[in-house]
């Protein structure tokens, strides 16, 4: 009983941190992959925006699905949701629950991604850079519109030579830099605010159901570890009484066909000391011979 | 049996992570190899394509393989496929989960890889810059080339240093079209594994749970019968040598008192354990003797009960007593039927 109680308040206290801590992690991988990244903009005129928006967008969806994928407990909800309903009623609030909070954590890095993303602004200077009016900026203003098309495409690269300690062209991208970091910051700000305020305002609105659900979705949890511990523990005894029986049986038929009636009786003393009556080479030999060839019936 | 019981239990409570943990060992092993590894592109027009998608290719290929051999659940997966039948039937299923969840982890190396090399782009640069759109990308104003000599020129720009066809297209925009292929490749790669891997892990718990459970119970238990029975198997050996040897110096003392033609000492019953763990073996010149013959003519593989108090020594050290060969012959001959 002991050990169980233990087991159930380690389980209780680390399910909750374990899951914070792979989003935790989750979130600082998606910072390292961004600035590992090799970010590089082909400054072609239509492809600037499919590279840009690409980045900022595709890799949030491969984070949102590893977030989910590394989640334990998106298995368990989908279990308790697709099982038959058999002598155990299903209730929905507890899945909508188990849903909402693990869509939440699997939010988290595919949010820092693109908040990164904006607060360094290449993506932005890249996809936006041949949408920005050329009559505000000196450089581009008198140009004809194709050229002027080419140019701008041109701007998030530094290094090119027509761009070169081009003026205009820091001027554009200070000023793509500049939108690109408003919205971050904003954005940042809207989700904070608004997570403020959900942790503050739930209290207010079903805080019957809520604790209702969150525990029953905690023993959802719990009861599937627990099973598969006993699967675990049931496991390694039938295995070891397979074996001793194995082991038995052969001790059985050497006994059977051992010419040593008179060792009889030193014989069942002797026992205890020799490992189950197996006693040379050619014993061992065919006992595992059998196990190979005829493993004994589950 | 308590001690086997919590060995198992952590056994088994860390094989899983102890497997995930050679995933990702093996995951950033092979990114750091691709970073050690020196790209260099051969910049000729046939070779270029070789080289690129062979470093594309080849190595997660050898990764996939590594990931098989470093599983040490292979040879289990191996041994459940060939053995005879027996009185134990053979499930299908649980040999298809075991080979599925080997074939998983085994995949994730190979994919790090090939994601990681279309996100630095160097191989796709080098496998397709014979390929590039000069008509788009290029100077309309130079003088059109052969084709063989625009292959040529095309085939060095991943070398910037010995690239000679600026005129014909900038070496800057040709490199940042080819990357900005490769990374649009790469994401939509790493997107596409990343969807498989969620459609297989979701879509499970609703078609197939309780074939899975069975299968992923009887695929643990055969890990740990395995294990159980090589446990057992080492226990076993472990008595099996003592008594051997045991009576191997029995025999050795009894030896040496027949020799003497005196009866074997028996150790006074207040002397104490100390006594009876030297065996009968109280001075140099016997214990030389019983090490020269231990190496000399070591005892045959086959124990005897106790054995009773007789005047003869035995004529070889450890020699068992003569059994009539005739019972091993029968015994034999029953195992085989068996």
């Amino acid at each position: 009983m002991d050990r169980f109680r233990m087991i159930f308040q380690h389980f209780q206290s680390n399910s909750e941190s374990v899951m914070n801590g792979i989003c935790g992690l989750l979130a600082l991988a998606s910072i390292k992959m961004y600035t590992c990244f090799d970010f590089s903009c082909p400054c072609l005129p239509r492809y600037n925006m499919a590279y840009g928006l690409g980045i900022m967008f595709v890799p949030p969806v491969a984070l949102f699905l590893c977030g989910l994928i590394l989640n334990r407990q998106s298995l368990v909800m989908l279990e308790e949701w697709r099982r038959p309903q058999g002598r155990r009623k299903k209730d929905l609030a507890v899945i909508r629950y188990m849903c909402s909070s693990i869509m939440q954590r699997a939010m988290v890095a595919p949010i820092v991604w693109i908040i990164v993303t904006l607060l360094d602004g290449k993506c932005l200077i890249c996809a936006f850079s041949s949408s920005v009016d050329p009559e505000k900026f000196v450089g581009f203003a008198n140009v004809s519109l194709v050229q002027v098309q080419q140019l701008l495409a041109k701007v998030p690269c530094k290094d090119d030579e027509l761009m070169r300690n081009n003026t205009s062209r820091k001027a554009v991208s200070r000023y793509l830099r500049c939108w690109s970091q408003a919205l971050g910051w904003s954005i940042l700000l809207i989700l904070i605010v608004v997570a403020f305020l959900a942790h503050w305002l739930r209290p207010c609105f079903n805080q019957a159901t809520l604790l209702q659900a969150r525990h029953w979705s905690n023993y959802i949890d719990i009861e599937q570890k627990i099973f598969e511990e006993t699967c675990c523990e049931h496991s390694q005894l039938f295995a070891h009484k397979c074996i001793l029986h194995f082991f038995k049986s052969m001790r059985q038929e050497i006994k059977l066909h051992s010419f040593s009636s008179p060792r009889e009786e030193e014989g069942a003393e002797g026992e205890e000391d020799l490992p189950w009556g197996i006693k040379d080479q050619d014993q061992v030999n065919k006992l595992l011979k059998t196990w190979y060839y005829e493993k004994p019936p589950l | 049996m308590d001690k086997f019981r919590m060995v198992f239990q952590f056994l088994q409570s860390n094989q899983e992570s102890f497997m995930n943990g050679i995933c990702g060992i093996m995951a950033l092993a092979s990114a750091q190899m691709y970073s050690a590894f020196d790209f260099n592109c051969p910049c000729l027009p046939c070779y270029n394509l070789a080289y690129g998608l062979g470093i594309l290719l080849v190595p997660p290929f050898i990764l996939f393989l590594l990931g098989f051999v470093l599983n040490n659940n292979i040879s289990m997966l191996a041994e459940e496929w060939k053995r005879p039948q027996g009185q134990r039937k053979k499930d299908r299923a649980v040999l298809r989960y075991m080979f599925c969840s080997m074939a998983q982890r085994a995949m994730i190396a190979p994919v790090v890889w090939v994601s990681v090399t279309l996100l630095d782009g160097k191989c796709i640069t080098c496998a397709f810059c014979t390929s590039v759109p000069v008509e788009i990308l290029g100077n309309t104003s130079h003088p059109s080339l052969s084709q063989g000599e625009m292959k040529r020129v095309l085939a060095r720009i991943p070398c910037k240093e010995i690239y000679n066809g600026q005129e014909l297209i900038a070496n800057e925009v040709a490199i940042r079209y080819l990357r900005c292929i490769s990374q649009a490749l790469g994401w939509c790669f790493v997107l596409l594994m990343t969807t498989l891997a969620f459609l297989v892990r979701s879509l499970r718990p609703c078609f197939t749970q309780a074939a899975f459970l069975k299968s992923r119970y009887w695929s643990h238990y055969i890990d740990i019968e395995r294990k159980l029975f090589d446990e057992t198997c080492a226990e076993h050996a472990r008595s099996f040598a003592k008594v051997c040897i045991q009576q191997f110096f029995e025999g050795m003392s009894t030896d040496l008192a027949a020799a003497h033609c005196h009866p074997p000492r028996k150790a006074p019953a207040d002397a104490g354990e100390a006594a009876e763990k030297l065996l009968g073996i109280t001075d140099q010149g016997t214990m030389n003797m019983a090490l020269k013959s231990w190496h000399r003519c070591k005892p045959p593989l086959h124990l005897h009960p106790p054995a009773l108090p007789s005047g003869n020594g035995w004529a070889g050290e450890g020699q068992p007593p003569a059994n009539p060969p005739v019972p091993r012959r029968e015994t034999a001959a029953y195992y085989s039927r068996v």
